[in-house]
């Protein structure tokens, strides 16, 4: 009777117990794996915070990198610069990223638009720095670097995001307003103008925000193509124009501590604009895509 | 009176080829943009691939296995940086995958609903900081305190291993390196696992739950198994990201041309050799050289991308990669 009551009893055998003492850790270690992600970017944004804080002065809005180093001069040569590039691929990017998309959803047969999907995505996924050289290659041997070569090989960065995310807003058009429009005998064209593209404003934007972002912060396709520059402030787009990722680049790679402290405060600047301008456009996404209705 | 219909039928006529053309043109220019975006890809291929001629004609792909890089003797081969851009990537795969696996369960599966959606999007902040940022503090921050803490640590205890081997007062080198793009590359692998772990059906998982699994078994036997491809997918695509980092690698690997098994030494890759002598090569055959690191570097960037969407896309068809 004893033995009966005993293997009844609900208190958990040594089996049950490994069990959960794996399950624990297991799911401490999935915790421990969040919180390490999370307290490095915390580490790391504090860090340049705490670092570019000395560089940060009204100065280093206002004047441009002292020619020969040494303490003093600012950034702002570089600002403008930086968004003339951007400014200038975003042009380039947007309209054709805009036309891809319509095509993909509003015209092609599915095995095509998979085709070009495909294309569009490992577009993406090259290493930057091959882009760049692809348009060294194009726009720069035989002529000089220049901030539309620049510009053009950020727009080859940019040309895929954008793209992508227009085509996942046209694609949560519902079916109703294309066929309401083509019932009521409007040509596909003027649906496509007149009603579709206006509903998606909000989400091409976004995802234009975000591919600026990210375009912002691009070095590598700028190493080829407008490094070597005249520190002083210009808005020449023929020439290579001083930006913010190339600045940063060349004087983390300088023994100079105060070219250090200016590398920071770049990098802060560049930072804060990439996160602010990252973080509202996902917002302003989960927003949009709350009015489309998923 | 009679003027009236005809002149409608008129105008009806025209703004029917008004639309014609309307509708005709649209298509074009839109199908032009498409095939642009096609063209671009082809053009970087044929564009990279020519401006290495000079080098791929002299040294054939024996430049592939080729030891040494020695612009004095205007010798070039590229398996110093193959081998620094398949070490630095194992080191930040190896560290990655299984960080961001478990970061991906954490947000789909463990976490209080409170914390998910906060601790995704910080996740996500991680993937948005440009790589010349994390380059600075890698180089300034990360390798001073590598070099003067772990490093010397893991040499004093496992020293006996060669990989651990002496470090570098500067703490540059492939072990930071690697460090580096494993920051990169977990919010990466784990954003994509986390849409992937939340596809599995829920009544799978209440089934095993209501079995008596414990939540862990739950994950192992349900979760994992029915999202092993996506993983594989999902890694693949953050090792396509790891091999053609250029400016974060570049700078804190500390620069070499030789072939060494000590993690903590200098050492280049692929990519990180082309940036680091962007402000010009001496000999056209070193110019091309680098070039044709380019090229190697171009194909195994189509290779990982085309095959982690080729599986990313049999596995769901529905939503593709991001």
């Amino acid at each position: 009777m004893a033995a009966a009551r005993a293997e009844f009893s609900l208190s958990p055998s040594g089996h049950v117990r490994r069990r959960r003492i794996v399950n624990r850790t297991m799911e401490s270690f999935g915790t421990l794996a969040a919180l390490l992600a999370v307290g490095v970017l915390v580490l790391v944004v504090a860090t340049v915070a705490i670092r570019a804080a000395p560089a940060l002065d009204w100065s280093f809005f206002t004047k441009s990198p002292n020619l020969f180093g040494g303490p003093g001069g600012g950034i702002s040569s570089a600002i403008v610069g930086s968004a003339l590039i951007v400014g200038l691929a975003t042009a380039m990017a947007v309209p054709v990223g805009v036309l891809v998309a319509v095509y993909l959803t509003e015209f092609a047969h599915p095995s095509i638009a998979g085709g070009i999907q495909l294309v569009l995505d490992v577009l993406n996924g090259l290493p930057t720095i091959v882009t760049g050289i692809f348009v060294y290659g194009l726009l720069v041997v035989g002529h000089t670097q220049s901030a539309y070569a620049g510009a053009f090989a950020l727009a080859v960065v940019m040309l895929p995001l954008v793209a992508r995310a227009a085509q996942e807003v046209l694609l949560l058009v519902p079916s109703a307003l294309r066929e309401g429009g083509l019932a009521l005998g409007v040509s596909r064209w003027r649906t496509v103008l007149g009603v579709i593209l206006p509903t998606t404003l909000g989400g091409i934007l976004t995802g234009t925000v975000l591919a600026v972002a990210r375009a912002a912060g691009e070095t590598a396709p700028l190493l080829f193509t407008c490094s070597i520059f005249n520190p002083s402030v210009s808005t020449d787009v023929t020439h290579a124009l001083p930006n913010i990722p190339v600045l940063i680049f060349t004087y983390s790679e300088q023994p100079d501590k105060t070219l250090h402290e200016q590398a920071w405060g770049a990098a802060l600047v560049l930072m804060a604009f990439v996160l602010i301008a990252s973080l509202t456009a996902k917002a302003l996404l989960a927003r949009s895509r709350r009015k489309l209705g998923r | 009176m009679s003027i009236g219909p005809s002149a409608y039928a008129l105008r009806a006529s025209r703004r029917r080829i008004g639309d014609r053309i309307g509708d005709v043109s649209l298509r074009g220019i839109t199908l032009a943009a498409a095939l642009a975006a096609c063209v671009l890809l082809g053009a970087i291929v044929w564009k990279v691939v020519d401006l290495a001629r000079p080098s791929i004609s002299k040294y054939g792909l024996g430049f592939l296995t080729g030891q040494t890089w020695d612009p004095v003797k205007k010798v070039f081969g590229a398996l110093p940086f193959i081998y620094g851009t398949a070490l630095s990537s194992l080191v930040a795969l190896l560290i990655a995958a299984p960080l961001a696996i478990a970061i991906g369960l954490w947000l789909s599966e463990l976490a209080p609903r409170g914390f998910r959606g906060i601790v995704g999007s910080l996740v996500e902040m991680l993937a948005a900081i440009p790589s010349v940022v994390l380059g600075l503090w890698g180089i300034l921050v990360l390798g001073p305190y590598l070099s003067h803490h772990l490093e010397p640590w893991l040499h004093g205890k496992l020293g006996f291993i060669p990989i651990f081997g002496a470090p570098e007062a500067t703490g540059t080198g492939l072990f930071t390196a690697g460090l580096i793009l494993t920051i990169m590359i977990v919010p990466i692998i784990a954003s994509i696992c986390r849409e992937l772990f939340l596809q599995v059906p829920d009544e799978l998982e209440e089934g095993a739950l209501a079995l008596g699994a414990t939540r862990w078994e739950m994950i192992r036997g349900v979760i994992l198994p029915a999202t092993r491809t996506g993983i594989a997918a999902a890694i693949i695509l953050g090792l396509g990201r790891a091999l053609g980092e250029a400016i974060a690698v570049t700078q804190v690997i500390g620069g070499g041309t030789k072939i060494s098994r000590n993690l903590f030494g200098p050492s280049d890759t692929l990519a990180s050799k082309i940036a680091a002598s962007y402000q010009g090569a001496a000999s056209g055959l070193e110019s091309s050289s680098l070039l044709y690191l380019a090229a190697i570097l171009l194909v195994i960037g189509l290779l990982t991308n085309f095959i982690a969407q080729v599986i990313v896309r049999r596995f769901d068809p529905l939503r593709g990669a991001r």
